[in-house]
């Protein structure tokens, strides 16, 4: 498929385990570990799909997802959200900042891979 | 020539004539015929009594000393008559309004009915008065004595013919002034007796005064030439006396007693001010007419050392004319007696409704207050007060020895009295004016009287001796009676004047805006200064539409227009009248009153609609249920306010405990998520990696081996995170035990530093300056330690210089110590420096391994332990310091 996905998180080892996922399926994956500057790489990368995690340093998930979602070219760029904080206003929250999937740590394994591969469809 | 004897027949005749009028009078006014009694006629010549026998005899007397000088005693009183004649139309109406009895009724009424007012004003009324007394008593004797055999005065008898004149004053004036008490205090048998006698003395003077101008002179002209001839004529005016003397004559004419009793308390209409205000301007010329050809006449013909005082009986003595001399002596007779008894009546009336009936009620059970036993008391508390003051009036005669001057005498009784006028004036017209400050107005300015005018009127070494004339009391200069505060070359009489009254003034004022009025007080001054606003001498009872409307508009805005109209509307109904203005009969009055009483407190609603119907004043009754109604007012909105406050207070407290509260749950939620993120983070990747060495078959042995040991990190990461969790949760509940134990503190930090077990695995230089020094303390050695080896690990994991270095220092602060931790890493950036010690706070954490804990138990940690730890960013890098207290590093020596 080699479809394109950026990894914004800060966490080394989840970007590991993800990393590893997703490139045994064949994507091309790239990460990002800044939150401040997270919006800048989506806009050079124009990625297939975002991982974005919630607690990033320097600049929130939400408020990336904001940002992003203003600017017009990526208000149907597939955004899956990962957060640890597991609570139910976070969600809330994301949603209406306008995220595609919303997930909660941990996840299985199994989940984060189905829900990458229905936004890719979706979006296409 | 005409005997004593003969003189005191007549005298008796003109008595009885006197008399006879009186009682008269009396009988018609009880009958209710007496309205002829109270014309403005009678009211105008009833003022007369200012001129005493000292401006029968003391004028002429005084021009031949003074010049034209005397015209100011007539001046004065002209001026308030024509200038100040709203002054006296105000006066009068209080006086009616409130029903005062007497000057120190008015004032005490003003202040808030307060009897030490009145006790006050009374004292200082009999004793400002008193020399007045004497005045009369001296010129009677003086000019019986004329007429005796001898011709020359003779003291013996001088003195015999007083006592028994001031006897037969007493009987008068007992006789016709407390015959029976009145509750408005009129007297009209007096009051004709003295308009007849104020006829006499005029007749009197003015045929003196034709007989020496036509009889002696030869006509107008002549006398002109004569008194541009006589030293009269070349008197010059001391303009500073002439200016003083018009006012105090002014002064005293508003404030003496007796003036006060015929313009107010006999005054039965408004309206004869207005006639009186030209009429008695008029009389006070005519008397004055002849004062000046008398004296002129009298200094020509009369050998050189006679009495000028006298020369109104004297000049017609040595011209032959028996007959006039009769009526001139009748004039001075008049012109005293009348004087006497007024003055006495409105004296004997303050000092036993002031003095004697509040100390007789005050010793009387209250069962004894039966109306006859009052009356009775009343009755004989006037007689004895004429009595005593007339009795003092003489004994004052005796003492000043009878030589003075007739105006020096009078001058100073005026000055006394004239120390009422600021607390009257300043009552009437200002509405700060306080009690108190009328009080010591009144006191300073009578003490300044009493020390530089009436005692030195007895002369040196009667009263004061000659030693305090020359020099002062105790030798002080500028306390000599009549050169005070060293001002010297004064006339006495202006120096009395001027001390007095400023002193007193300024007094007044000052106390009245320093003190606050009470409530009766505040109500009493609004009556009197607005008493324009308030009385309703003007307006008509019978004009029952005008009530109406005036009640109207009172219920408005009491009621509201629209309850008003609607309650006077159905009345109006009920009478059978079109539209909304009812007759004001005596059952809607007091329907009205009811409903007013509703919102205004029945006291004040009865006071409101008395003001309007009943045309008279509030009573003092009134007042007092006002002023009580305001009080409860007052007491209840004091409370309401105190109820109020509280209740804001309560307020407050709850709105600061929900802001402490909701910024707790805001807290607890962000410590929350912390924690849920902190044990996540590990949760995941241990997950995600069991699940992929679990799913993944063909995964090769350095990645088996990496991703177990990944999960083996993250499993140590989150024990230590729980571990932590509960060292602070134990820290912060307070319920960790010291474990107190004496150690040196550089040993605590060599096994801090070997704990921490960085010195040989990691690149970072430790420098443990003074390692082997001993520094005992006392304290919990392993949470100290615990300290120390998390600001060594900290420093360990994230000093990013080339070549990281510690310097562990121990300094002495204050009695107490300091461990500094100095490292050379970047310095945290200012904004992060507040957060730091805060949980979960993780400054350039690259690895992700701490939980962002180890700092805020740190200070949990140094709180329990008495210390505290700080940072500091330094120049090359950053130090935390350990604060350990006084007792801590003592404990141990």
């Amino acid at each position: 498929m080699g479809k394109h996905v950026l990894l914004v998180e800060d966490e080394i080892n989840i970007i590991e385990a993800i990393q590893f996922l997703l490139s045994r399926e064949g994507w091309k994956v790239d990460t990002h570990s800044d939150g401040a500057t997270a919006v800048d790489k989506v806009r050079a990368m124009k990625p297939d799909l975002v991982v974005l995690d919630y607690m990033l340093p320097g600049k929130n998930g939400i408020d990336i997802l904001t940002e992003l979602r203003a600017d017009p070219e990526f208000t149907r760029l597939p955004i899956l959200m990962l957060t640890a904080r597991g609570q139910g206003r976070d969600r809330e929250l994301a949603e209406r900042a306008g995220v595609s999937r919303f997930m909660t740590k941990p996840f299985s394994n199994t989940e984060v891979m189905t829900a990458v591969r229905d936004l890719v469809q979706l979006a296409q | 020539m005409i005997s004593v004897n003969q003189l005191l027949g007549v005298s008796l005749v003109y008595v009885a004539f006197l008399f006879a009028i009186a009682f008269f009078a009396e009988r018609a006014s009880i009958r209710g015929k007496g309205s002829w009694l109270r014309s403005p006629t009678v009211y105008t010549l009833s003022l007369s009594i200012y001129c005493t026998a000292w401006t029968f005899y003391g004028a002429v007397g005084y021009a031949a000393r003074s010049g034209m000088e005397f015209v100011t005693i007539y001046l004065g009183p002209s001026l308030v008559m024509i200038g100040w004649w709203w002054v006296l139309r105000k006066l009068v109406r209080i006086g009616r309004a409130q029903r005062a009895t007497s000057v120190a009724d008015l004032i005490s009424a003003r202040y808030g009915k307060s009897n030490l007012l009145a006790i006050v004003v009374t004292v200082m009324a009999v004793i400002g008065v008193t020399p007045y007394i004497a005045l009369q008593l001296q010129s009677v004797t003086l000019s019986l004595s004329i007429f005796s055999e001898t011709g020359q005065p003779d003291s013996l008898s001088q003195q015999t013919a007083a006592f028994w004149v001031a006897g037969g004053l007493v009987l008068f004036t007992v006789l016709f002034g407390t015959r029976n008490l009145n509750a408005n205090e009129r007297h009209d048998g007096v009051v004709i007796a003295i308009a007849v006698e104020a006829v006499v003395k005029l007749v009197a003077l003015l045929a003196v005064g034709i007989f020496v101008v036509w009889g002696i002179a030869g006509g107008i002209g002549p006398m002109m030439e004569r008194i541009d001839n006589s030293s009269i004529g070349e008197w010059s005016m001391d303009r500073s006396r002439w200016a003083a003397l018009t006012m105090l004559s002014a002064a005293a004419f508003l404030a003496l007693p007796r003036m006060f009793q015929v313009m107010v308390v006999e005054n039965e209409d408004e309206r004869h001010l207005q006639i009186a205000s030209w009429a008695f301007p008029l009389y006070l010329m005519l008397m004055s007419l002849f004062v000046v050809p008398i004296a002129v006449v009298g200094l020509d013909i009369l050998p050189a050392g006679s009495n000028p005082d006298l020369f109104v009986l004297t000049v017609p003595l040595a011209e032959g004319q028996g007959g006039l001399a009769t009526l001139s002596f009748l004039g001075g007779f008049s012109s005293a007696t009348s004087m006497v008894i007024v003055a006495t009546l409105a004296l004997s009336t303050m000092v036993s409704n002031h003095v004697v009936m509040p100390v007789w009620l005050s010793t009387q059970a209250e069962g004894a207050q039966v109306s006859g036993d009052v009356r009775n008391v009343v009755i004989l508390a006037r007689r004895a007060s004429i009595l005593m003051i007339i009795f003092f009036g003489y004994i004052y005669y005796r003492l000043s020895g009878g030589g003075a001057a007739l105006a020096a005498i009078g001058l100073i009784s005026f000055v006394g009295v004239a120390q009422f006028l600021p607390a009257m004036l300043g009552g009437i017209f200002w509405r700060g004016a306080t009690r108190w400050g009328a009080l010591t107005g009144l006191l300073v300015g009578f003490a300044v009287w009493v020390f530089s005018s009436l005692l030195p009127s007895f002369g040196p070494d009667a009263v004061l001796s000659a030693a305090v004339f020359e020099q002062g009391i105790g030798g002080l200069p500028w306390l000599r009676p009549q050169a005070l505060f060293g001002i010297e070359g004064i006339d006495p009489t202006v120096h009395a004047m001027v001390w007095s009254l400023s002193l007193n003034t300024a007094v007044f004022i000052a106390v009245s805006l320093v003190t606050f009025p009470t409530p009766l007080e505040r109500l009493q001054g609004a009556q009197f200064v607005n008493i324009f606003d308030h009385s309703t001498q003007a307006r008509g009872w019978d004009a029952a539409l005008a009530t109406s409307e005036d009640l109207m508009i009172m219920a408005q805005r009491i009621l509201g227009p629209a309850d008003a109209l609607a309650l006077f509307r159905a009345e109006a109904q009920r009478q059978g009248l079109t539209g909304h203005l009812p007759e004001p009969t005596q059952g809607f009055l007091q329907t009205l009153e009811r409903e007013l009483a509703g919102s205004v407190g029945s006291a004040t609603a009865h006071a409101m609609i008395s003001q309007l119907v009943g045309g008279t004043s509030v009573s003092v009754e009134d007042l007092m249920a006002v002023a009580d109604e305001s009080a409860q007012i007052l007491e209840y909105s004091n409370r309401l306010e105190a109820k109020s406050a509280e209740l804001s207070r309560t307020a407050r407290q709850l709105r600061e405990a929900n802001q402490k509260l909701t910024a707790l749950s805001v807290q607890k939620d962000a410590f929350l998520g912390q924690i849920s993120h902190e044990l996540r983070t590990p949760m995941t990747s241990i997950r995600s990696f069991s699940e992929i060495l679990r799913d993944t078959d063909k995964l090769d042995q350095a990645d088996k081996t990496k991703y177990a040991s990944i999960i083996h990190g993250e499993t140590i990461r989150l024990t230590r995170l729980l571990d932590d969790l509960l060292d602070l949760s134990v820290l912060e509940n307070g319920q960790v035990s010291l474990n107190l134990e004496h150690g040196n503190l550089h040993a605590v930090i060599e096994r801090a530093l070997l704990s921490a077990g960085g010195a040989h695995t990691t690149p970072l230089r430790i420098d443990h300056v003074g390692a082997d020094t001993d520094v005992p303390l006392c304290t919990d050695l392993d949470r100290l330690r615990q300290v120390f080896i998390n600001l060594i690990t900290n420093a360990q994991k994230y000093c990013t210089a080339a070549e990281p270095s510690l310097t562990v220092t121990v300094l002495q602060h204050n009695g107490g110590l300091q461990v500094v931790f100095h490292d050379n890493g970047t310095p945290i950036p200012a904004d992060a420096r507040a957060l730091i010690f805060e949980k979960f706070s993780r400054i350039n954490d690259k690895d992700g391994s701490g939980a962002g804990l180890g700092l805020a138990i740190c200070r949990e940690i140094m709180a329990r332990l008495g210390g505290d730890i700080t940072y500091e960013s330094r120049a090359d890098g950053n130090a935390f310091i350990v604060h350990l207290p006084g007792q801590v590093a003592l404990a141990a020596q």
